[in-house]
């Protein structure tokens, strides 16, 4: 399957890993990566609260670029990119004259965007295109025994209606159901749905490390061996930030925080140090230990 | 008609005893409001009860409560919507077992103390923050001889936030305020669009002035939408928040000292200078100042040394590349060349341009010719 794909900044410049992880784990669900590497920042709704016309601008133009593929779908990494792009694509697909106005600004380069591209989180293409039947067909190694707990991140599950959430479509459950088809074991805790706290890093550091540090708290007490989470930024909070999280908590933490692609690529027989878990601030090596487990435990 | 097993969760501070579940199974139809089935509990099996309600028609905003997890007004959930959640909240796949029981968990709102069952304490939260925004309009002067002529579009815009029924369900599930009990609150701040998107009032700039100097203000809104999906009546007060920040930052350039202000224009020159996100940079910037020598100044290199728990281990594992770090990532130099052409033809522009869905509205198919863009001047 090819799809235009979008990293995102945070992939390539904080957590490596995360595009690094991607790049191994998408030959094995057999998906061709055409990167955009000549496209923007999607201004993480930043820029969008500086000036509205500037991020629709910028995301159409990554837009029309990904329809320069020669493909309808477009694929993205990041929860907080899903939803900056979301958000500038309502605008861009409601209104027709303000599409042509900010397609005027994208004339000089030659590019148009035209409605009808679909944007989808590596998440979503997993259960809507790949489909969980096929995901559990490559599994070569369940995660069986590994104690998983999802982090969401708000982009990806808010709000319902803009990002296409319903009974047919229950994306907001599609965690729980990836973890499962996977093998693993999905861990229930109050955080799953909660804000990692990123946003407000620079404005409340204090709010910002609490929110962070109450839900690895409460994954902790829920016996989680890591968290999973489609989001980097959501990982910097989670993870990079977590010894500083942990002080504000009071409490000791120590929990793994792995990105999706990670989590994949172990369940479809990737080494850990293969997907770039020795990056991670918080060694993660519960699952680690893990995996050496089941690998020991392959009759030779 | 279809049975439902509804749990109330039922506490009483004076009691001493910890909160409970009562349980009580009711036949009604599913089209029923979840109300009918509180009331219901309450008039024929147990009349003490705690709710508070008065209009039932989603007008007084009185009943509150989160139902399956959600918040809204329980006069306008149907209660067979209300067990669906359940179901959806625990899906894992596969359909539906039909003779699932239906089952709704009724909770009082979050956020704000329990009087007694699913009647909290607005006034120690709700209200106390609303009176904080001066929720009412200050006169420009001198007062016109005859009427105000306030433009349409401006007119359907604040119209959003004053469909607002103080309910409280955004207050309940704020994410911000579930941490920090001093954040103002999707509700207030509004409430506070309301006056600063109308150009009948005299304070805008003060308005948004206060919000931004007060450390549990304007920019302690973590942007986690909660407030949009639980308000029942469209009011969306993360957009609100959004577009006061959107008039205090470009409009009126007002340097906070919660680095709001200096966080955005630093993430946006980031942009504009490499194409991507410069992350090394924006922390030192938000803190010390928009520039390369941002991470020179007192603040910035105290939140650095703070930091250093975070950045030592980061850096030593490969996690931050030190070369990344300090120059940054770029896309190409064309590519970077028309994204900088975009920023500065977008910039320059005297008025700001906004789509404003809820004021224009959406294509209809097929698409009319007719339909507008909202344009947004400066200062109004």
């Amino acid at each position: 399957m090819k799809v235009a794909y979008w990293p995102g900044c945070v992939s390539r410049g904080f957590t490596p890993e995360l595009h690094g992880s991607m790049a191994k784990v998408a030959p094995l669900l057999d998906l061709e990566l055409v990167e955009l590497d000549r496209a923007c920042c999607t201004g993480a709704g930043v820029i969008a609260e500086h000036n509205q016309e500037l991020a629709d601008s910028l995301n159409a133009r990554t837009f029309a670029l990904a329809q320069q593929t020669g493909t309808d779908l477009m694929m993205n990494i990041c929860s907080t990119c899903q939803g900056a792009q979301s958000e500038c694509q309502e605008r861009l697909d409601a209104n027709s004259e303000y599409r042509a106005h900010i397609n005027e600004n994208l004339a000089d380069e030659g590019l148009s965007y035209e409605k009808g591209l679909t944007n989808k989180n590596l998440l979503w293409l997993l259960v809507e295109e790949i489909g969980l039947d096929t995901l559990k067909s490559k599994v070569k190694r369940p995660l069986s025994g590994l104690k998983v707990g999802p982090f969401y991140g708000c982009y990806i599950i808010r709000p319902i209606h803009r990002l296409g959430i319903d009974d047919e479509h229950p994306r907001d459950r599609y965690m729980q159901m990836v973890i499962e088809a996977l093998g693993g074991t999905v861990i229930d805790y109050a955080g799953v749905y909660k804000c990692c706290g990123f946003p407000i890093i620079t404005m409340n550091m204090e709010a910002s490390l609490a929110m962070a540090g109450r839900h690895i708290g409460d994954a902790k007490d829920a016996d989680a061996d890591c968290l999973v989470v489609p989001c980097p930024l959501c990982h910097l909070n989670l993870d990079l930030q977590q010894p500083l999280a942990a002080r504000q908590a009071g409490r000791e933490l120590g929990l793994p925080v792995l990105h999706l692609p990670q989590l994949l690529g172990l369940a479809l027989g990737l080494e850990p140090k293969d997907l770039g878990m020795s990056k991670h601030v918080v060694r993660p090596t519960s699952v680690i230990e893990w995996s050496s487990s089941v690998i020991a435990g392959v009759p030779a | 008609m279809p049975e439902y097993l509804l749990k109330i969760r039922r506490f009483d501070p004076q009691s001493g005893q910890a909160a409970y579940w009562d349980e009580h199974r009711i036949e009604m139809e599913e089209s029923q409001s979840v109300l009918d089935g509180i009331l219901k509990v309450r008039n024929e099996i147990d009349g003490s009860v705690g709710i508070r309600c008065s209009c039932q028609q989603a007008i007084c905003g009185s009943c509150g409560v989160r139902m399956n997890g959600k918040p809204g007004l329980a006069c306008n959930t149907h209660l067979g919507i209300a067990a669906d959640r359940k179901w959806r909240n625990e899906a894992v796949g596969g359909p539906r077992d039909e003779g699932e029981e239906r089952v709704i968990e009724i909770e009082p709102m979050g956020n704000m103390p329990v009087i007694r069952d699913l009647i909290v304490d607005m006034d120690a939260v709700h209200w106390k923050k609303f009176q904080r925004v001066t929720p009412y309009l200050v006169n420009k002067q001198p007062v016109p001889e005859r009427e105000y002529i306030v433009p349409h579009d401006n007119m359907v815009d604040i119209t959003q936030t004053m469909a607002c029924i103080q309910c409280g369900a955004c207050v309940s599930d704020c994410l911000s305020m579930e941490i920090d009990p001093g954040f103002i609150g999707p509700a207030a701040l509004a409430k506070a669009y309301r006056f600063v998107g109308d150009p009948r009032d005299a304070d805008h700039k003060e308005r948004l002035k206060d919000l931004a100097e007060d450390e549990h203000g304007l920019y302690d809104c973590t942007h986690c939408f909660n407030c949009i999906d639980a308000c029942p009546k469209e009011v969306a007060p993360m957009s609100q928040i959004m577009r006061l920040r959107r008039k205090a930052g470009s409009d009126y350039h007002i340097d906070d000292r919660n680095n709001g202000s200096r966080h955005e224009e630093s993430f946006t020159t980031l942009v504009k200078d490499y194409g991507l996100l410069h992350e090394a940079e924006l922390l030192p910037r938000s803190f010390g100042g928009n520039s390369w020598f941002g991470k020179f100044a007192p603040g910035a290199g105290a939140v650095l040394l703070k930091s250093l728990p975070a950045i030592v281990p980061a850096v030593l594992r490969g996690k931050v590349n030190i070369k990344t770090a300090i120059l940054g990532h770029k896309i190409g130099s064309k590519d970077l060349s028309a994204v900088q052409r975009l920023f500065n033809k977008v910039e320059d522009r005297k008025e700001r341009i906004e789509l404003n869905l809820y004021v224009v509205g959406e294509d209809s198919e097929p698409e009319p010719v007719g339909a507008s863009a909202a344009s947004e001047s400066e200062n109004s």
